[in-house]
């Protein structure tokens, strides 16, 4: 049972790991990002090119991969989105175009391939990311309960990483601004809040945070070209679940989904698992519409 | 929009240049258009090079491409040069067949390389049946097929697992199996096979689990795993997800030497992905690993380093596509003329020392003879070679209905389907 338990909160803190970036750029900027599961991919890539090339620790990726992803992102933003405030479905379009782009350069590892010159690290196929060897050894503790490292790792990031996002919006002036632009955009502007520059950071970070999970989840999961795409599903169906704009409401309703999930893949198998989540979900939305923990009043 | 003078005589002249330079459009036989080249052969080459499968089949391009360069620089086929037609079919069988058609319509070509997934070998199939081309298929399958338009030169069941259960059973003395595979027809129909190997050599299947294809989270099948009271865990577990899955089982305090899981579907480029340390101790079984001590699989490695890199690695569906290049081309000079049906009666029969070894096309069911092998994976990610028969065998696809070396059920008369019985 404690297995059971432990498998729910693994898989609940990957959701919302993922979850936690696109909450902040969806649900403070309404922008939907369809390019976030490349981010994560990027990250994940990142990783490997650091441990390749540059033969870096496994940990010391962490901080690159935040600041590689939240510079594209910030690039998107500046380019991209901005140009698309308030048009909802053309940032969809536009960031799913985005998402393509991203994958197709690692595939051709960006233009080198059509000269020829490979590198190791990139291409389509599979990448190998050898985890620091503090957090590869299981440990069997009681009754057959395997202590497993790695995964508790990524779960005490993840909290970590809400911590530090809660206090970076509710206790830092920038989070002040962040909250602002997101309720009321106009108004804060007319405070003398310069929007445009929130906007384009509050997208970097929550990138950055994509970035960050790409790199923890590359450790156990596989690394191709393709990874990203179905982890923007999970996330969206995260946030919209937990309420858009409302971190509460994400973490939450990571736990449930996730916990869910694994109790039922414990019981019969993944796929009924997948479904089962996916009614409940459909559940919460059609009797709770903006999701269990929403903001009230815009 | 206005439509001035200037636009229009523009467009015009500019679909006048499109419509007379690209005949294609409003003339249907090619042939009358331009001269068929009498230098060159055109064949197809059908893998994937972006999409989930890519991680595979693009390297089966890049060694179809790599044979017929050798074939080239050792004169051609017939005095010509082989030219090939590369198609990118993205990994999903719709478009596969799309391709197919665009090359044997389209390009006329003569012979198609391709596929690795038997869902996209099933897409192309009525494409090649119904306009009498040749398919060559290099990728190990789960047999009952009988196409006379394919020449399959991958592993069949009875070339990958009869040698493999008895063993698991008799050598590593496991006797209750667990079978996982990924969700469609080749793990499935290989899971068929094996139970049935299993029941048939004293041993006992205890499950039949299986997961989508590309997925990644393992914690709950490989719990099931741990708490089945099984001894043995039975692969077919195809692509990426075969990452995920050996090093959740490590993570999960699995003992490959308790408790080892014996693949059909992982191999060196899979166990170079997760890393050695998570498959070492597992076994594999094909009649071909990049450790199989010849001169001829020495050369192919080589080449293969000196053409993708040192850190590639080679592995059976890569050596197939590589070798069935060159019995093209036998086949193709014992027939005399670049047609599907004189290449097929031409390729029935021809031999070949391939890196794996001596292989044989099969005439009556266009399979192809390979000599199984199993392998154990060692620290540096090479497989070192348990046991191994000292011929190449028959091919047989109905081998999990009765089919034998003496009762064939594929012949060059087609199925025999009164043969298959209810299993």
């Amino acid at each position: 049972m404690a297995e059971v338990l432990f498998i729910g909160l693994s898989l609940a803190s990957i959701l919302l790991l993922i979850a936690l970036g696109l909450s902040i750029t969806y649900g403070t900027m309404g922008v939907i990002n369809m390019a976030h599961g490349e981010l994560v991919m990027f990250g994940a890539y990142v990783t490997v090119l650091g441990i390749t090339h540059l033969h870096l620790n496994f940990f010391l990726c962490l901080p690159l991969a935040f600041i590689v992803t939240g510079a594209i992102g910030y690039a998107i933003e500046r380019l991209l989105v901005r140009r698309l405030y308030g048009r909802l479905v053309d940032t969809l379009l536009a960031t799913w175009g985005v998402s393509i782009i991203l994958i197709a350069l690692i595939r051709v590892e960006f233009g080198l391939a059509f000269f020829g010159v490979h590198v190791p690290g990139l291409g389509p196929g599979l990448q190998n990311v050898p985890i620091p060897a503090i957090l590869s050894q299981p440990v069997a503790l009681w009754e057959g309960f395997v202590f497993q490292p790695y995964r508790s790792f990524i779960i005490v990031a993840t909290l970590g990483l809400v911590v530090l996002t809660w206090w970076i919006l509710s206790r830092t002036a920038f989070g002040m601004q962040v909250l602002a632009v997101s309720r009321n955009r106009t108004m804060a502007a007319c405070c003398g809040i310069n929007d445009k520059r929130v906007n384009a950071w509050t997208f970097a970070y929550g990138s950055g945070l994509a970035g960050i999970a790409g790199v923890m989840l590359s450790g156990f999961k596989t690394v191709f070209p393709d990874m990203g795409t179905p982890f923007v599903i999970d996330g969206f169906l995260v946030v919209v679940v937990g309420g858009v704009g409302s971190l509460l409401g994400t973490t939450v309703s990571s736990g449930i989904l996730g916990e869910l999930t694994g109790f039922i893949a414990s019981v019969t198998n993944d796929i009924l698992a997948r479904a089962v989540v996916f009614a409940v979900i459909i559940a919460i939305i059609i009797t709770r519409p903006r999701g269990l923990f929403a903001f009230k009043g815009r | 929009m206005r439509v001035d003078r200037r636009k229009f005589l523009a467009g015009a002249a500019a679909g006048a240049a499109t419509v007379t330079g690209v005949p294609h459009l409003w003339i249907r036989d090619m042939d009358q258009v331009w001269a068929q080249d009498a230098k060159e052969i055109k064949v197809g080459v059908l893998y994937s090079l972006t999409g989930t499968t890519a991680i595979i089949e693009k390297s089966m391009s890049q060694v179809t491409q790599l044979a017929i360069d050798q074939l080239n620089k050792k004169g051609g086929v017939l005095g010509r040069k082989v030219v090939p037609v590369i198609e990118d079919p993205a990994s999903d069988p719709k478009t596969f067949s799309e391709k197919a058609n665009k090359l044997v319509v389209g390009d006329k070509v003569p012979t198609v390389f391709g596929s690795y997934t038997s869902a996209s070998r099933k897409a192309v199939l009525p494409v090649f049946e119904k306009r009498n081309n040749l398919y060559w298929y290099p990728t190990y399958y789960e047999g009952f097929e009988c196409s006379k338009n394919v020449i399959y030169t991958g592993a069949v069941p009875n070339q990958q697992q009869e040698n493999f259960v008895p063993w698991i059973i008799k050598n590593l003395g496991k006797k209750k199996f667990f079978i996982v595979g990924s969700n469609y027809i080749y793990p499935r129909e290989m899971a068929k096979v094996c139970k049935i190997l299993v029941e048939k050599n004293g041993g006992q299947w205890i499950a039949d689990e299986y997961l989508e294809l590309g997925h990644s989270e393992w914690g709950a099948m490989v719990k099931k795993i741990k708490d089945s009271g099984c001894d043995v865990v039975y692969s077919n577990v195809v692509g990426d997800s075969v990452v995920a899955f050996y090093r959740e089982y490590k993570n999960q305090g699995l003992d490959m030497r308790k408790l080892p899981i014996c693949a059909t579907v992982t191999s060196e480029i899979e166990v170079q992905a997760m890393g050695p340390e998570f498959a070492v101790d597992s076994y594999t079984s094909f009649p071909y690993f990049q450790s199989v001590n010849n001169a001829a699989n020495h050369k192919f490695v080589e080449d293969y380093k000196s053409f993708a890199g040192k850190d590639a690695v080679t592995h059976h569906a890569l050596e197939c596509a590589y070798f069935q290049v060159f019995l093209w081309a036998q086949a193709v000079e014992k027939a005399g003329k670049i047609e599907p049906e004189a290449i097929r009666e031409g390729a029935k029969g021809q031999e070949f020392d391939a890196p794996e070894g001596h292989v044989k096309i099969e005439a009556e069911n266009l399979h192809t003879w390979l000599t199984p092998r199993i392998g154990q994976v060692q620290s540096d990610g090479q497989f070192k070679i348990v046991d191994e028969y000292k011929a190449p065998i028959r091919p047989l696809p109905y081998s999990a209905y009765g089919e034998t070396n003496d009762n064939l059920f594929c012949t060059a008369k087609g199925l025999d389907a009164s043969k298959l019985k209810k299993t």
